[in-house]
């Protein structure tokens, strides 16, 4: 019983680890130097606890396997050992938050992001992102570099004004809204996060960041993008029965197509 | 050699606590004050409790597999739900609440506390009753009620909630955001309840053992299983009445038109909603501050069984008592200050985040600690496998699984990728899920000869514990491979995601339902084995057939009302004196004095 105990163990473990050596299933390549960053302590946590865990089990087996032999007189009398104990609380406690601190750079970067203004900075692309029951809206500024007033009383869904914007507001004129995000390669992009109803979770999984869009609050996430192509906006909070089918996409696209396609957008305005 | 040594000093003591045994069967069985009696209904409840929660977990599997085929039962039973027998987006949401409400609150947190704890916290102590038997049995009967408010969720118009377990607000909070009524208030009324239940159990746990402890018996030769429900009812007073009150304000919330998690502005439909003021995050400061304390409430109990399990079949005393204590202890304060790493992608300040990871982290360490002893416990000693023995071992193996998860969540980096992913499904299932039933099924099969005076059919056992551990491996494993995609949670379909079709979701999808078939289908044996077994499985006259130490194993079973028969048993020693030196047998009571263990001085120096 307690070699087969041992053999289920180890080949539990074992059939565990495969998918995550082979790569089986596994994430999509990052395209931020954030993302990329995020991968490294992935794979960091992923070889040092990947190592602990089939350890742990070859010992629990092995343990379970050598003193379930028939053997002769009685078990050890044996109360424990401190320093043993000590040795391994020391070492885990070392293992483990030095783990997190090792992450905490890249935190900073990704999440403290400098005071938070509806102004954008030179240079960066800013695009408002509300998220609805379940629909996502986004928003670009327009020419002038500046998102007009809403007004909640102007909502109109079917009128094609979800997030009630006043055009009549200053900087409200040329605002453009869209149902897909599309961001020039290369460029910074803020990402401005709404809800107007309940909490949603805007989830770009190449981007390697997420965060809630929640009601009365507003989010910021930063990117710069380095890949063309297009990616999945998938919902990553519970947010009502079509929760499920709450998607849009980002299109990360060369600096012309992203002139051509906002001017575009911008002549349906007039 | 197993009688109880009795000292005469504080039977005149117990005497005043004694109670009549009733005599009619509604107070004997049904309103009863006897703790053993309590314990029993708690685990009946827990029982009926897990089997509803599994076939709405059934369900929901079966949703992923075949959304849009029909399956003509179904539509017979829930002509709503599942009207032409293919369910609803909302039906899936609802199943997969009330499956993890269920499970959280009516399984995992009554039958290890409120069941075992109930029936052997007190005979382990040496005591006769519970310190407030009435208050028991007023928990209890909350309990039920509780469990009965929410079971009635769905029968009422719109149906069982489907806001999640965790009931975030403005979703729960705003009946125009899920078109709904009733059901989520049943769902908040029967959670306060739970509340007050087991806020008042874990005032009786707590007077119980620091009041009612035999002569002898101080904290530090306390059975681990003890330590454990002291530590679980301590996170209990402390957590459950914060999660009361946050249920009392969303409750006033959809009633009364407060607005204490609900902001202004909310728009649903072109139409605003009218509230002002709130925050949907505070629900979940508090929801987490009482949510994860919830998780050790939840798997406490099953370490301090397995423990005693492990020491008991191996024939060895636990290594490391006083770290194992020690642990519990830093896992109970140290679960109190981790809340925030439910929160890192919520929009709380990004700041708070360093803080609530380090401690997180921190968690890892007792944790360690604890793996570490359990196997130090094995090693050296003489491993006898009956089947709560192979329960605790696997208990072991998937709290290192599942912990090992934790570490990855525990990084607000890492968990920017992971959270509200399969990944995260996986993980809490394997450690608070699968572990903790794991230590109720050992610590059910070994004390059942205790409780029944019967033993369960050991073969039987052997079959179920196999296949339900490959089986929750197969089931919960690849759920961590579904995280990578990343598959979010919580997702009626997969289809309106490409990624999750490029990469084979599907098929993952249908390896986990078909195991998960198959562990449930195992499930029934189980429950055919219990409920055989307490009717007709082989008698156990044998007071202790484990040849274990604690003091339940020295009076018959099942035990008599009053467990000692008035009398207060002496404690003479440790907990788990396995393999003394010297001694007559490889295991030493706590009710026996040296005398008993090694034979009399004359007799030792004659030899």
């Amino acid at each position: 019983m307690g070699l087969l105990t041992a053999v289920v163990v180890w080949l539990i473990t074992l059939a565990i680890s495969i998918p995550f050596v082979t790569r089986t299933w596994w994430m999509p390549e990052a395209i931020t130097d954030i993302g990329r960053l995020i991968d490294e302590s992935f794979m960091v946590t992923l070889v040092i606890t990947g190592f602990i865990f089939v350890v742990a089990q070859v010992a629990l087996g092995y343990t379970v396997w050598k003193y379930g032999r028939k053997s002769e007189g009685t078990a050890d009398f044996v109360h424990g050992n401190n320093k043993l104990e000590i040795l391994w609380t020391v070492a885990a406690a070392v293992i483990f938050v030095g783990l997190t601190l090792t992450g905490f750079s890249v935190w900073a970067e990704t999440r403290f992001i400098e005071k938070r203004s509806m102004e954008p900075s030179e240079g960066r692309l800013m695009v408002e992102v509300t998220g609805q029951q379940f629909v996502w809206n986004m928003r670009y500024p327009g020419e002038d570099n500046q998102f007009g007033p809403t007004d909640i009383t102007l909502i109109d869904d079917a009128g094609g004004n979800p997030v009630g914007l006043d055009r009549s507001g200053p900087g409200g004129a040329d605002d453009i809204m869209v149902p897909e995000m599309r961001v020039p390669v290369n460029r910074e992009v803020e990402v401005v996060l709404k809800s107007k109803d309940v909490l949603h979770n805007f989830f770009v999984p190449e981007l390697r960041i997420k965060l809630d869009t929640v009601p009365g609050l507003v989010g910021t996430l930063r990117f710069k993008a380095d890949k063309e192509g297009k990616y999945e906006i998938v919902c990553s909070e519970l947010c009502g029965l079509g929760h499920y089918k709450m998607r849009s996409f980002l299109h990360v696209v060369s600096d012309e197509e992203y002139d051509a396609w906002i001017e575009e957008q911008a002549s349906y305005l007039f | 050699m197993t009688e109880v040594q009795v000292s005469e000093e504080v039977a005149e003591y117990t005497e005043v606590h004694r109670h009549p045994e009733p005599k009619s069967f509604i107070w004997k069985y049904i309103f009863s004050v006897d703790h053993k009696i309590i314990g029993i209904q708690y685990l009946m409840l827990a029982v009926a409790a897990v089997f509803v929660g599994m076939f709405l977990s059934l369900l929901v599997r079966l949703r992923l597999v075949w959304p849009e085929e029909s399956i003509p039962l179904l539509g017979k039973l829930f002509p709503v739900g599942a009207p032409d027998g293919v369910m609803t987006p909302e039906f899936y949401l609802a199943m997969l609440t009330m499956h993890g409400t269920i499970m959280v609150f009516m399984v995992l947190t009554t039958a290890p506390q409120g069941g075992f704890g109930n029936y052997f916290l007190p005979i382990q102590i040496g005591a006769a009753d519970m310190a407030f038997p009435r208050l028991n049995m007023l928990s209890f009967w909350s309990t039920f009620v509780s469990f009965m408010l929410l079971l009635a969720a769905f029968f009422v118009e719109g149906g069982a909630p489907w806001s999640g377990w965790t009931g975030y607000p403005p979703l729960s909070a705003v009946p125009e955001a899920t078109v709904q009524g009733l059901g989520q208030d049943l769902w908040v009324a029967s959670i306060a309840v739970f509340c007050i239940a087991s806020l008042l159990a874990a005032l009786n746990f707590i007077v119980t053992t620091l009041d009612l402890r035999a002569k002898g018996l101080t904290m530090f030769r306390l059975p681990l299983t003890c330590w454990t429900w002291f530590v679980t009812a301590i996170l209990g007073l402390l957590a459950f009445g914060v999660l009361l009150a946050a249920g009392v304000l969303l409750l006033m919330d959809r009633n009364v038109g407060t607005s204490f998690f609900v902001p202004g502005g909310l728009v649903i439909n072109d139409l605003p909603i009218d509230h002002s003021g709130g925050s949907p995050i505070l629900w979940q400061h508090l929801f987490w501050f009482f949510g994860h304390p919830e998780v050790y409430i939840a798997i406490l109990p099953g370490m301090g069984v397995t423990s005693h399990i492990l020491s008991t079949f191996a024939r060895k005393t636990v290594f490391g008592y006083k770290a194992m204590v020690y642990a519990i202890l830093a896992i109970g304060i140290l679960g109190f200050v981790v809340w925030g790493h439910h929160m890192f992608v919520s929009g709380m300040s990004p700041y708070s985040a360093f803080v609530f990871s380090i401690l997180t982290m921190c968690i890892g360490v007792p944790s360690a600690i604890k793996t570490f002893n359990w196997i130090g416990t094995m090693w050296g000693g003489k491993i006898r496998f009956d089947s709560p023995m192979l329960f605790s071992i696997a208990f072991v193996s998937l709290f290192v699984s599942g912990g090992i998860s934790g570490i990855f969540l525990g990084q607000p980096t890492i968990d920017l990728f992971f959270h509200d992913t399969y990944f995260v499904v996986g993980h809490f299932h394997l450690i608070m899920g699968v572990a903790a039933i794991f230590g109720m099924f050992a610590g059910l099969i070994f004390w059942f000869p205790k409780m029944f005076g019967r033993m369960m059919d050991e073969r039987l056992n052997k079959i179920h514990f196999w296949i339900t551990f490959v089986g929750v491996y197969a089931i919960f494993g690849p759920m961590h491979y579904l995280g990578m995609m990343p598959h979010p949670r919580r997702y009626a379909e997969i289809t309106s995601v490409d990624y999750l079709e490029a990469m084979g979701a599907a098929d993952l999808h249908l390896f986990i339902t078909v195991a998960a078939i198959v562990t449930i289908l195992v499930q029934f044996l189980f429950l055919y084995n219990l409920i055989r077994s307490i009717f007709k499985g082989k008698e156990c006259l044998d007071p202790n057939p484990w040849e274990a130490t604690t003091l339940e194993w020295a009076i018959p079973s099942p035990p008599p009302h009053d467990n000692f028969a008035g009398k207060v048993p002496h404690v003479y020693r440790g907990a788990y004196d396995f393999s003394l030196p010297g001694a007559k047998r490889d295991f030493a009571m706590q009710c026996n004095n040296d005398e008993a263990v090694f034979g009399s001085q004359a007799a030792s120096s004659g030899d």
